[in-house]
């Protein structure tokens, strides 16, 4: 299971490229390097829900998958591809199709944390051999930045907004990670882009190659709905885990593991002024909602300390 | 894009979005001098278009993101606009 760069970049490309992702999106990277993953004598099938990645690779009649490709509502692309799935194991058992084809479906937060929720919750209780990768951008990006659940508290969004009477959205981020976890399916993760994308890559792998169902969640930013330049995605991702708002983690058969503890845990200001929509937050008088910020992140990530001894 | 077949399977191709090189206002230039190979810039690229060969770009779907420049280690990729590009 190592990471072998080298071997890793002979592996051809399973997402095209001229997609209508935007400049700078981290969902392609997501999609990419989750691709890479599967052994090129593997085929796959891929089932999205809709969301900014389905509408952007997929318009009719072209596609940017060069694997079999799926377009599923919001409310249940997990129950599609468990479908498939089911399909696929009644089909290899008569011998009617080849055994070696692995089972992905890929949502936002929105088709996720929210809408498709029941379905994914349902999918991981049957425990199907799966995967399912969420592409964390906090918001509904694809339809206009409005708030979701797993947009995290006092960030800006268009139904979240910011003024006088409000201070971005007042309510707390949901941790999906660590409720698919309590589903003990046999892995659950939470990662996002460091260094050569190692963790990520590792992650996936595991998560396809692991009988049963499997959950993936990668913090993927949005430069349009985070505000910041498209550049700097990399020092934003450094960041979220630099300063333990988005640690890197799994949950492999009710066993949790931190892979990277940072050493010098950097304050939330870090990870928040790298961003326009929290930019609020910085102005006078707005002091005590950073501090809050941070006695959350920190209560987390000492939860999850205790979870992972 | 136009010259694809008329086919009831889609099948995967480069530019399913159009030319979305049209996008851009600023192109990454890689000096071959200062690359180092690291292949960094490649595996980031959220559009794929580095080729890990030789490292050419193609900017028929670049969009100009400017994040292989931004996290070169070797400094080896500029952003230049496009209007003063020859």
């Amino acid at each position: 299971m190592a990471y072998n760069f080298k071997e890793v970049m002979n592996r051809p490309d399973r997402l095209a490229s001229g997609h209508r992702m935007c400049a700078g999106c981290g969902a392609p990277i997501a999609v990419r390097a989750v691709l890479k993953a599967i052994k090129p004598e593997d085929h796959a099938v891929i089932c999205s829900a809709t969301c900014c990645l389905e509408v952007s690779t997929c318009m009719y009649p072209y596609t940017s998958w060069k694997d079999s490709f799926i377009h599923s509502a919001f409310e249940n692309a997990g129950a599609t591809i468990c479908g498939v799935e089911a399909a696929h194991r009644s089909l290899a058992a008569q011998g009617k199709a080849p055994q070696n084809y692995k089972f992905l479906a890929f949502g936002g937060d929105g088709g996720t944390y929210d809408i498709g929720f029941q379905s994914l919750s349902g999918a991981m209780e049957r425990n199907q051999d799966m995967v399912y990768v969420c592409y964390d951008n906090g918001a509904y990006m694809n339809t206009g930045i409005q708030r979701s659940s797993a947009t995290p508290k006092y960030a800006d969004t268009t139904t979240s907004a910011t003024g006088k009477a409000s201070a971005g959205k007042q309510q707390n981020r949901k941790d999906l990670t660590e409720i698919i976890a309590a589903h003990h399916v046999p892995y659950a993760a939470q990662t996002t882009f460091i260094g050569n994308l190692k963790d990520l890559y590792e992650k996936a792998e595991k998560a396809i190659y692991t009988p049963g169902a499997a959950f993936l969640n990668v913090m993927a930013p949005c430069p349009r709905g985070w505000r910041y330049e498209t550049e700097d995605i990399m020092e934003i991702c450094k960041m979220a885990v630099e300063t333990c708002y988005w640690p890197l983690y799994e949950v492999e058969n009710d066993v949790w593991k931190i892979n990277y503890e940072p050493k010098n845990k950097r304050p939330i200001e870090d990870f928040l002024k790298t961003q326009g929509r929290f930019k609020h937050l910085f102005k006078k008088g707005n002091e005590e909602l950073i501090a809050e910020i941070q006695r959350d992140v920190d209560a987390r990530w000492e939860l999850l300390l205790k979870k992972a001894k | 894009m136009n010259n694809l077949p008329i086919n009831p399977l889609s099948c995967a191709t480069e530019g399913a979005g159009g030319p979305t090189g049209t996008w851009r206002s600023h192109r990454p230039v890689i000096d071959p001098a200062k690359c180092t190979g690291c292949l960094l810039c490649w595996i980031w690229c959220p559009e794929g278009v580095i080729a890990k060969e030789d490292r050419s770009i193609n900017y028929d779907y670049c969009k100009g993101c400017g994040l292989c420049a931004k996290e070169c280690p070797a400094h080896a990729i500029t952003m230049i606009k496009e209007a003063d590009h020859e």
